[in-house]
């Protein structure tokens, strides 16, 4: 079995391969012995008008462009385009990405730094320049691939990678006439001349880029591989670590149990007697009177106070006591229903009342100490001095305004 | 200096002159042959070493990099030196490529195609360092500027960014000046082989290359701008790598002096290895024709100067710290040189500054035997200077009560090996399927390849050669 898989193998491993070749001539080539007859050669024919030639050698030949007439090679200019491309490109993507997109500030230094980003401009100008070259000399200037040139796969070909200069000229240059180019041949020293055939797939085939079912296949292979990994990526693999983002972690999580502590509590408890930072102690905690007669309100009714007011209100009191202090906040029937600020009672109430329920709490409502800074405690008992005359208005309040 | 003569000496000759097939033949030759002997027990110690390497890799990335001795203060250790070691053995191959090219050292030919694989596996095994020690490898993918959920960007003032940018540049753009360089090569060896299924591998990777000399004309052009761009950026690669250590402020680490520094290092050391492999190379495969003794001899040159360079470098180190007068660096240079880890100092300065030194003797350069112990004891002597800079910098901190002592573990040691089993197992792979010594190049050097006339298109008769 295995051995007859090896001696299949084999047999088409050594099989002779000829491609078929159609009777249209590609051109004549003929050989040289030399580099100088081949430089010689190559001058003639560029000098009798010939335009579709070439001279293959297995090395560059120096001089040989100056011979056959051609110009400087011009793939420089699509290294420097797309190196300065690879500049710019580089230099937009930091701008943009540490300024605009995402400004961060690193270590105190501006957004973006030039000096910090000199390595990655270079390296990024560096790496678009030789893609760029290689690309630029493969595709652009050889044509390549060209696998089923005439030339591969001939006689010709295998002597000028090796040790042999051949010269071709095209039969369809407009000067080609037979008995010219083979004097010409003769002229120059040429050992031996060849005639060389188009494949019969030259003739028929056209780039394979343009062939319906190599670019159908290309084009399918590319959304089958897309689908494929957006499905396994975002379904299959969804929960398995190491696909899942990080998503699952080690680490305990709060109020999570957690089997390493003797309490079998994730969380730490601070050591007995731990004060948090910036924390100062109630002094009238349950003594409503003396925090009434004791306390002032430090904080001066200006805009800026009173909006600050405004604002605590609205996140800390409103969900109960409502927007304008009526007792009709949003968590009414769900939670006792607070007194209105604007009885005769709360109207007479001093400042220190006020803070003292929001910081020792009253009845239901808990301590807002932890919740609301103590300047902005007394900024909300300045709003609700507000709300209070706002609901109190009187028709004579307008004309007073003016 | 040419050595073009060496060829045509030592290549043996067919009637009537040097023949370029036998160059062929020379050369394509070991792709052609079942290996040998040598080879394979060279092959199966490398794939052990790989598998040993690979049997670390895989505990390292399933219980964590914890499996290495890495500790406080001590954070980077074996992972970090590796990475600079290998990165580094690359540098020679770009510098015989690249750099060597530029200056139009005719004797690059012989060895540079070998030097340049050896970059591409060098930086190879290099990459996979770096990638471990983030941790969890599977997510290197935030090593570079792509957009992500978390819609922030990488830090661009990080010099881990820029080496992130200098390796991918390095490697990408070692691998086309090296895949451009063979392709000439594969249509000579498609146009010498009788087989079908490697003709058909042969055309496919030679893209069907035809030898014309409009294509030779942007190919030539091509690879000057390739090395042009190389040059600069091989320096700039190891220039990176050593701001990774220049940019912090850990005395022992924070100066001036180490991109020029690393660089010269880092050609010393990549010297060392191609010269330790080619002597190995040139035995097995019979290619001492091309690969010659001088080839050796310049390349023990190049040692003796580079290493001089990183003896000078050893030398301002500590004239700095003194200098500087600052009594943190004076004391991390001290412990370097006399503290717990001295041994290792001194294997640094006895390998790479003191030994080499004996290359002055012309004998010695042209010594196949002496040449081998010292390149051997160069690529020593270069490990142990990252060792000696990374692990002594660290270990005795700037608080005393944190001071530890690196000790590597078997996973540490493992890693170590299989990076060399990873590049030789590469690396054997090349020598039997690839063109070693580039064709097309040798043959361009060789004695009476060039034309001597140098004519303008002229019609027949009139000659006006010039």
């Amino acid at each position: 079995m295995i051995k007859n898989l090896i001696n299949k193998i084999k047999e088409f491993d050594t099989a002779e391969d000829k491609e078929r070749r159609s009777s249209k001539l590609y051109g004549k080539a003929a050989l040289y012995n030399t580099p100088n007859q081949i430089t010689e050669a190559a001058a003639v024919v560029a000098g009798s008008g010939y335009k579709k030639f070439d001279v293959y050698t297995p090395y560059p030949l120096h001089g040989m462009d100056t011979a056959m007439g051609m110009g400087a090679p011009k793939i420089g200019y699509v290294s420097f385009i797309l190196g300065i491309t690879g500049t710019s490109l580089a230099l937009l993507m930091m701008i943009w990405m540490s300024t605009i997109d995402y400004p961060n500030i690193i270590g105190g230094k501006p957004f973006f730094g030039l000096p910090a980003g000199i390595p990655i401009t270079f390296e990024s100008t560096v790496l678009l320049c030789g893609i760029a070259t290689v690309l630029g000399l493969l595709v652009l200037f050889s044509k390549m691939p060209k696998l089923n040139s005439p030339l591969n796969d001939t006689d010709f070909m295998k002597h000028v990678t090796s040790d042999k200069y051949g010269l071709v000229i095209e039969a369809d240059d407009e000067k080609y006439i037979e008995s010219d180019v083979l004097k010409l041949f003769a002229d120059t020293k040429a050992y031996e001349v060849q005639d060389i055939y188009f494949r019969e797939s030259n003739l028929t085939t056209k780039t394979p880029l343009f062939d319906k079912k190599f670019t159908g296949a290309i084009i399918g292979t590319a959304i089958l591989t897309a689908v494929v990994s957006y499905f396994t990526l975002n379904y299959v693999l969804y929960d398995v670590v190491p696909f899942d983002w990080m998503r699952q972690q080690g680490r305990i999580d709060s109020q999570s149990k957690s089997d390493f502590f003797p309490n079998k509590s994730g969380m730490r408890e601070p050591v007995t007697g731990t004060v948090a930072r910036g924390f100062m102690p109630y002094e009238y905690a349950g003594m409503p009177d003396s925090a009434v007669k004791l306390l002032a309100n430090p904080v001066p009714v200006t805009k800026k106070s009173l909006e600050r007011g405004q604002d605590r209100y609205n996140i800390y009191c409103s969900p109960c006591h409502g927007y304008f202090g009526d007792g009709d906040g949003r968590m009414r029937d769900q939670f006792p229903k607070p007194p209105s600020l604007h009885t005769e009672k709360a109207k007479n109430w001093k400042d220190g009342n006020f803070f003292h329920v929001m910081t020792n709490g009253q009845n239901v409502m808990p301590s807002y100490a932890e919740q609301v800074s103590k300047d902005d405690r007394w900024a909300i008992v300045n709003y609700i001095r507000a709300l209070q005359r706002a609901k109190d208005a009187g028709e004579t309040d307008l004309e007073k305004a003016k | 200096m040419s050595l073009d003569a060496t060829y045509t000496k030592e290549i043996p000759l067919v009637e009537g002159g040097v023949s370029f097939k036998d160059i062929d033949q020379v050369i394509i030759e070991p792709t052609n042959t079942k290996p040998t002997k040598g080879w394979w027990i060279a092959f199966l110690m490398s794939l052990t070493a790989l598998t040993i390497g690979g049997v670390s890799l895989g505990l390292t990335i399933y219980y964590g990099i914890g499996m290495w001795g890495n500790n406080q203060p001590v954070g980077w250790a074996f992972g970090i030196i590796n990475f600079v070691f290998w990165i580094g053995i690359g540098h020679a191959g770009t510098l015989i490529s690249a750099i060597l090219y530029l200056f139009r050292q005719k004797w690059r030919t012989g060895i540079a195609r070998f030097a340049e694989a050896m970059t591409i596996f060098a930086v190879m095994t290099a990459g996979i360092f770096p990638i471990v020690h983030t941790g969890r490898p599977w997510l290197a993918g935030y090593l570079l500027p792509l957009p992500n959920m978390n819609g922030v960007w990488v830090n661009f003032y990080s010099p881990l960014l820029w080496d992130v940018f200098a390796v991918s540049t390095y490697f990408t753009i070692s691998f086309l000046f090296w895949g451009i360089g063979l392709i000439p090569d594969l249509a000579t060896m498609r146009d010498r082989t009788t087989s079908k299924i490697k003709k058909t591998i042969y055309s496919v990777l030679s893209l069907g290359w035809t030898n014309s000399n409009r294509n030779w004309s942007n190919y030539e052009r091509a690879y000057l701008i390739l090395a042009g761009i190389s040059t600069p950026l091989v320096l700039s690669v190891h220039s990176i790598v050593s701001f990774d250590f220049a940019v912090s402020v850990i005395p022992g680490w924070h100066t001036t002096i180490f991109p020029p520094y690393f660089v010269a290092g880092a050609i010393f050391s990549g010297f060392g290895m191609v010269s330790t492999i080619l002597i190995i190379v040139r035995k097995i495969f019979n290619l001492q024709h091309i690969i010659t003794i001088n080839h050796l001899e310049t390349m023990n040159k190049i040692l003796l100067a580079t290493g001089m360079m990183v003896g000078y470098a050893y030398g301002m180190e500590f004239f700095i710290a003194w200098y500087s007068g600052n009594t943190f660096e004076q004391f991390v240079f001290i412990n370097r040189a006399f503290g717990p880890y001295a041994w290792s100092y001194w294997i640094m300065v006895s390998c790479n500054v003191i030994f080499p030194q004996l290359f002055w003797f012309k004998k010695i350069r042209r010594s196949i035997p002496i040449t081998m112990v010292l390149v051997l004891l160069v690529n020593v002597g270069m490990w142990f200077e990252r060792f000696v800079i990374i692990v002594t910098s660290l270990h005795r901190d700037f608080l005393p009560s944190s001071w530890a002592m690196f000790t590597p573990t078997l996973t540490d040691l493992g890693l170590l090996l299989g990076s060399f089993g990873f590049f030789f197992t590469f690396l054997l792979l090349f020598l039997k399927t690839l063109p070693l010594v580039s064709i097309s190049e040798v043959k361009a050097v060789m004695e009476g390849a060039q034309p001597t006339v140098h004519p303008h298109p002229h019609s027949n008769g009139k000659h006006n050669s010039h």
